[in-house]
């Protein structure tokens, strides 16, 4: 029994690490907005707000992936074990 | 001409100010009464205070819909309070900065929207000023409603009918065809996209606060962790004390609190407006306008 629960609660937490490695993507993808974004101000300095603000949006939106990897993390970590354990004592 | 404001303007006036802090004042009470007395720091989520029972499922009342619910006071009493006194020639502090934000939300939303959303800045304000106070809470050690999903999810929800509402503005048949737009093949992908808007839009902003709280509870227990290793020779209560904590935290809660929270406000303020324009078909509802009143020109003659 004791193996069977300590085999979910390893098993959740590999899961939640292997599922942030979602978070390289949003990363490269920020790293680029932004090195992109530090040009166009380098060539436009007038055009400084509007560009900072477009570059927050759209890091907002490149970080979505990453967030939902995030959302599978929590879960895995914080409401499955519960809930597969529950599961586990349920069938024994 | 400058007059002193009465005895009774100086009554609302102090009235409407501790109708903004005393629901704060009171979720600090409600969670220090309601929180389990523990050891050491863990991550939970909302705080169940009381269930109501209801025919299908208990409804329990959380911490976050409290916490929400006392921000929406604690706004409201704001905004009354700073357009307290509101004249037409004198022009007292509070008046321009309620002026200056309605005219930055005005113009946030006619820039972005266009002219025919231009009634939207109310809702915008609402939004923005919501979302930045429910993360706000944070720093007064209340749990942050926007790091519940629930409650964001029913903002993206609201939006999300706002976006279909805008986008069946041209009858249902011009709502069912906009789907296969580029091509009737691209039918089932066009739905799946429609669904992930409200469902993006919750998670980022849920993921963003929440990860923020987890990371500064991860980093808060690590620092204490290290201290009673480096300073848990010393006797006595000096041994307890966590003295890597000290204003290390902090650092961090500028930028996961108060950088992000308001970051967050803002995006999802926008990301609503650029949604609610995007929905809405221009061309078509110009060109049934013209339709109608053609028709109605028509009549008229006849």
């Amino acid at each position: 029994m004791e193996i069977a629960i300590g085999i979910i609660l390893g098993c959740c937490a590999l899961g939640a690490g292997t599922a942030m490695i979602a978070g390289i993507g949003p990363g490269i993808g920020e790293g680029n907005a932004v090195a992109a974004a530090c040009q166009a101000i380098g060539r436009q300095p007038e055009s400084k707000g509007s560009v900072t603000t477009t570059m927050l949006m759209g890091c907002a939106i490149a970080e979505t992936t990453g967030l939902y990897a995030l959302v599978i993390a929590i879960l895995l970590i914080f409401v499955a074990p519960n809930l597969l354990v529950n599961i586990l004592l349920a069938a024994v | 001409m400058n007059k002193k404001p009465t005895l009774s303007f100086k009554v609302v006036d102090g009235l409407l100010i501790a109708l903004a802090i005393l629901p704060i004042l009171a979720l600090i009470v409600l969670k220090i009464l309601f929180t389990p007395a523990s050891q050491g720091i863990e991550i939970s989520g909302a705080l169940i205070y009381f269930t109501i029972p209801m025919p299908l499922q208990d409804m329990p009342i959380t911490e976050s819909q409290v916490n929400s619910l006392a921000v929406i006071i604690t706004v409201t009493s704001l905004c009354l309070y700073i357009t307290h006194g509101i004249r037409a020639k004198v022009e007292t502090k509070r008046q321009i900065l309620a002026e200056w934000i309605v005219e930055k939300v005005e113009g946030m939303v006619r820039g972005n929207m266009g002219e025919f959303f231009k009634g939207f800045g109310p809702f915008i304000a609402s939004i923005l000023a919501i979302s930045a106070f429910s993360s706000l809470l944070t720093l007064f050690g209340l749990y942050a409603p926007t790091s519940d999903i629930n409650i964001v999810a029913g903002w993206a929800i609201l939006v999300f009918a706002l976006i279909t509402y805008y986008k069946a503005i041209c009858g249902p048949v011009q709502y069912v065809k906009s789907f296969g737009d580029p091509v009737p093949l691209l039918a089932p992908l066009n739905i799946i996209s429609e669904i992930a808007t409200p469902v993006s839009m919750a998670f980022r902003h849920y993921g963003n606060v929440l990860s923020g709280s987890v990371i500064s509870v991860l980093v808060v227990t690590a620092l204490q962790g290290l201290s009673n290793m480096l300073f848990g020779w010393l006797p006595g209560f000096l041994g307890d004390i966590s003295f890597l904590g000290i204003g290390i935290p902090a650092v961090l809660s500028i930028y996961f609190d108060v950088f992000s929270g308001c970051l967050q406000a803002y995006i999802f303020a926008m990301l609503t407006m650029l949604y609610v324009a995007g929905a809405f078909p221009e061309e078509k509802y110009a060109l049934k306008k013209q339709l109608r009143a053609e028709k109605k020109l028509q009549t008229k003659n006849n």
